[in-house]
Formats: C-alpha cells, sequence, structure tokens
C-alpha cells in the first residue's frame, strides 16, 4: 500500500513538472486575467512595488535616522524577496481549492496547479526586480559579480516557494481555517522578520529572534548578494536546511494524502 | 488495448460540514438515496459506490443508469482516475477523455479559443499539437467569432459544443459521457452523435450515465443498473433497462 503511495505521488511530481507548458501558459494566464482591461496591465505590479519602496524608503530611513542611500536599497530588495517567499505561502492555501472544477472534472497531476501559482509568482518577482535595477541606477551602486550569488539563494527561496504551498494547499483542503490562519501568521512574521528593519538595530541579546528566523536566513541568502555582500555559512546552510527539512515533511503528507484531495475540495 | 477493470471498488465521501447527528438525522429524512453512515471518528459518511467490480473491454458501450444519487458520476469519476478507491482496485488503460458537466474546469472570463487551448493542455496535448487542431475544433463547434468572445457570454449549449469538441478531438480510447451533450440543439446533438458512432466504430470504449432512454438506445449495447452505490443489473440494454422502468 505504501509502495504503491509514494509510486503514484512520485510520478504525481514527475508529470506535474514534464507538464510545464500547461502550467505555464496557466501562470501567464492568471497575471494577463488579473490585469484584463486595465491600461497599465502587468506594470502595475512594478508600479505598486515602486510606490511602496520609495514612500516607505523615504519615511523609515527618517525614522531609524538612517541615510536613504543606504535604507532604499535594503527595503527594496527585502520587500522583493519577501513578496516572492510570502506570497506562494498565503496563495498555497488556495492552489487546491481554487482549483476545484478542474480537479473534479480532468485528470491532471496535482503538482500542476502548485507550479501554476510558482510561476505566477517568478513572473511578478521578474516584474519587481525592475525595481531593483531602478533603484541601483538612481543611488549610483554596483553590486558586481557578488550578485549572482543570488541565483542560487533565488533558487532555494523558490524550491521552499514550492514546498510551502503544496503544504499549505493540502492542509488546507482538509481544514478550511488554515488560510484564515496563514494570512494572520504572514502578518505577524513580516514584522518581525528583518524586512523594514536589519538585525544590527537590535540589542544584541534579542539579536536571537532573527537568528533562530528561518525567513531571515531564506531572505538573506538572497538580500545580501543582491546588495554586494557574500551571506556567512550559516544562513547558507539554514536556508539550505529549511529547505530539505520542509520537503520531508512536505512529501511524507503528499504521498500520504495525496489521494484525499480530490474528495477534500 | 483500452479496458476497464474495477476490483470490488467501494467510494465513500467524508462530510465535514454535517458533523453533528442532528445534520445527519436531517439528511435522513431527506431521503437521500446515497448511504449515510458515520466513521469511527463520528464524521458523517455518504456512500458513493459500494463494493462494485466491472469490467468492459474495447468495443463496449456501456450505459450506467439509476437515480439521481445512484452512484453514477461517482463511477464515471473513479473510472477517470479523479477519485481514487477508498477500498478496491481500479485499473484503467488507455487514454481517457472524461466530459462531465459542461461548465466545470472552462474559465468563463476567458475566449472560447483560450479555452480551447488551456482544455487541451489539461488533456494532455502540446501547444502544438492544439494549434494543428483548433480549426478543426473551431468548425466542429459551428461558434464562429464567438470564439473570441469571453466564454461567460455563452448560452449552456454552446458551452456544450465547446467542451464537446475538445475533449472528443484528442482521439481518446476511452470516453466518459455525463449527460455531457444534452444540452445541445438538434442539429448539433446529431453532429455529436456521428462523431460518437465514428468513435465507437474504432473500438473506443464509450460509458455514458444518461437519463435519456433514446440516448442510451441509441448508442449502448450493455448497460449497468446502479442503486444506491451497488450494481443491480448488468446485461443488454433492453432488459435493464426494462427492469429500471418496472421498479420506478
Amino acid at each position: 500500500m505504501t509502495r504503491l503511495r509514494i509510486a503514484k505521488a512520485r510520478a504525481d511530481l514527475i508529470e506535474g513538472v514534464r507538464r510545464w507548458e500547461l502550467w505555464s501558459v496557466l501562470g501567464w494566464h492568471d497575471i494577463r486575467q488579473r490585469y484584463r482591461r486595465s491600461k497599465l496591465g502587468p506594470f502595475w505590479i512594478t508600479l505598486s512595488m515602486g510606490v511602496m519602496v520609495g514612500a516607505m524608503g523615504v519615511v523609515y530611513s527618517e525614522l531609524f535616522n538612517m541615510n536613504v542611500r543606504e535604507y532604499l536599497p535594503f527595503l527594496a530588495v527585502g520587500l522583493i524577496v519577501w513578496s516572492f517567499l510570502s506570497v506562494p505561502i498565503v496563495e498555497g492555501c488556495n492552489v487546491f481549492i481554487g482549483s476545484e472544477g478542474v480537479i473534479r472534472q480532468l485528470r491532471a497531476p496535482l503538482s500542476v496547479h502548485v507550479l501554476r501559482m510558482m510561476w505566477r509568482n517568478v513572473i511578478i518577482l521578474a516584474h519587481n526586480m525592475v525595481i531593483y535595477f531602478v533603484v541601483l541606477a538612481v543611488f549610483g551602486l554596483w553590486p558586481g559579480a557578488t550578485a549572482l550569488l543570488a541565483i542560487p539563494g533565488a533558487i532555494i527561496v523558490c524550491l521552499t516557494g514550492v514546498w510551502t504551498a503544496l503544504l499549505a494547499g493540502l492542509l488546507s483542503a482538509r481544514f478550511r481555517d488554515i488560510p484564515y490562519m496563514t494570512g494572520t501568521v504572514m502578518q505577524i512574521l513580516f514584522l518581525v522578520t528583518p524586512v523594514l528593519w536589519s538585525e544590527t538595530q537590535l540589542s544584541s541579546n534579542i539579536r536571537l529572534i532573527a537568528q533562530l528566523n528561518p525567513f531571515y536566513h531564506l531572505i538573506e541568502s538572497v538580500r545580501m548578494p543582491l546588495l554586494g555582500s557574500v551571506p556567512p555559512l550559516a544562513t547558507w546552510a539554514t536556508a539550505l536546511g529549511v529547505t530539505v527539512a520542509g520537503w520531508a515533511v512536505t512529501l511524507a503528507f503528499f504521498v500520504r494524502y495525496r489521494e484525499r484531495i480530490a474528495y477534500w475540495i | 488495448m483500452a479496458c476497464i477493470r474495477l476490483d470490488h471498488v467501494s467510494v465513500s465521501f467524508p462530510i465535514y460540514t454535517a458533523g453533528s447527528r442532528s445534520i445527519r438525522a436531517r439528511l435522513m429524512a431527506a431521503g437521500s438515496s446515497g448511504r449515510i453512515a458515520t466513521d469511527a471518528a463520528s464524521r458523517v459518511l455518504v456512500r458513493g459506490l459500494e463494493d462494485v467490480s466491472a469490467e468492459i473491454v474495447h468495443g463496449e458501450r456501456v450505459a450506467l443508469v439509476g437515480r439521481n444519487g445512484a452512484g453514477k458520476t461517482t463511477m464515471l469519476r473513479v473510472m477517470a482516475g479523479i477519485y481514487e478507491p477508498v477500498a478496491g482496485t481500479a485499473t484503467v488503460e488507455g487514454k481517457v477523455a472524461p466530459l462531465f458537466e459542461v461548465a466545470l474546469g472552462m474559465d468563463p472570463e476567458s475566449t472560447g479559443y483560450e479555452n480551447i487551448v488551456l482544455r487541451g493542455l489539461y488533456l494532455g496535448l502540446s501547444k502544438a499539437e492544439i494549434r494543428a487542431k483548433a480549426d478543426e475544433i473551431a468548425e466542429f463547434t459551428e461558434l464562429g467569432s464567438f470564439l473570441s468572445l469571453p466564454l461567460r457570454t455563452y448560452s449552456a449549449g454552446m458551452q456544450a459544443r465547446l467542451s464537446f469538441a475538445v475533449s472528443t478531438c484528442i482521439d481518446p480510447e476511452i470516453l466518459l459521457l455525463d449527460e455531457g451533450i444534452g444540452a445541445g440543439d438538434a442539429a448539433f446533438l446529431e453532429k455529436a452523435r456521428k462523431r460518437l458512432n465514428a468513435f465507437v466504430a474504432r473500438a473506443g470504449i464509450l460509458v455514458l450515465a444518461s437519463h435519456s432512454d433514446t440516448l442510451v438506445r441509441q448508442l449502448c449495447t450493455r448497460a449497468l443498473l446502479l442503486d444506491q452505490g451497488r450494481i443491480v443489473a448488468c446485461g443488454p440494454v433492453d432488459e435493464v433497462l426494462a427492469r429500471y422502468r418496472g421498479e420506478a
């Protein structure tokens, strides 16, 4: 029984990845649909992030008594990476519930719905990265080749996004309180994770709050290279560790409960 | 070679919203013909199928008949691989094209063309394959310029045309129909019937759940009579229909 379940879960994931044409079209389709009939279209993604970064950058640098030149790029990258990390968790809750019609009508790998959501967020990330380059240009910054280290970091964050969404989607299909709970928890996490502020602003006896927060390390593995510094080994190790451990837990759940999802939704 | 084999298949649905006994009692009073029971954790369970065994081989055209809630749609969904049985095994060999409620799985805000592409991709075609078949599908639907309008502007019959055209264009070996084509007008039904007959002639498997005796007689050779999730009769269409009508 267990062996059969493992084989089927594996087949679902492999087949899901193989159906890239399907989820990439669906991901694009979602973006187009969201901005259909708006004049600026998906450019709104870039614009709203840009306005947020500009406004918060000016106000919070004043609040924190920091140089705008130093604070604003930090904030910009932080917000972009945070959104890439947190949106899959929040939207992940609805990957299966939201595709109820299709799941009950057609047989396609369930992982397709997760990958569709992830692809949508990769597209949003690409739109938001425009802000990063604008900020670099405005402040005359150049992180150099170190910035390329953000790529492995981004891949780790992306893999984390997939497992969190798969797990959140599966649990939410069964327990309908999870989407609301996740929304609340993510809001709190946003405030206690060093996104708007930096770890160095904490007094040394409570820095542990940041150090023990896996989200902090995931963000740092992308943010630090983009701002021109190499992340410490502990950051890489934690980010990677969280991803591997998360996938292990998620796979266990997926193997056991994959076949139930169609009944739950 | 296409083939469907159900071996002692049982399916039951946990109803999480109906946790209390009073709701359960109300469900019972409403006279649902599905069986309602509770499991170990005292959740309400609705029995969809109970210990169903059947074998359908290539070239067979089988009708599922029975009252509302007898388990016809559930059985089709098991054959489509959407519901995996709680007990027993379901083996399905061959490319399956399910065609259930026509509106399900279509995006009302997208145009007809976009829905053709999306549905085709879901059914396992590549973009290139869909492009190659797009004209044929468009022609079959006879929807013309409506195909560039959002699906929400379509009537039920037009939606039925579209999903029927896409689902049958993938050259399936197994076609599962759930009253799907009932919404079309007479001319379309005739066209759909021709396509179904051509499909059947290629020795594919057709499974049709329907309340229409005419449709069942026209398309099927064998029938399964379902009642409360069990197969109570199985045989030539006329015999099974006679028994079903006799009981009802």
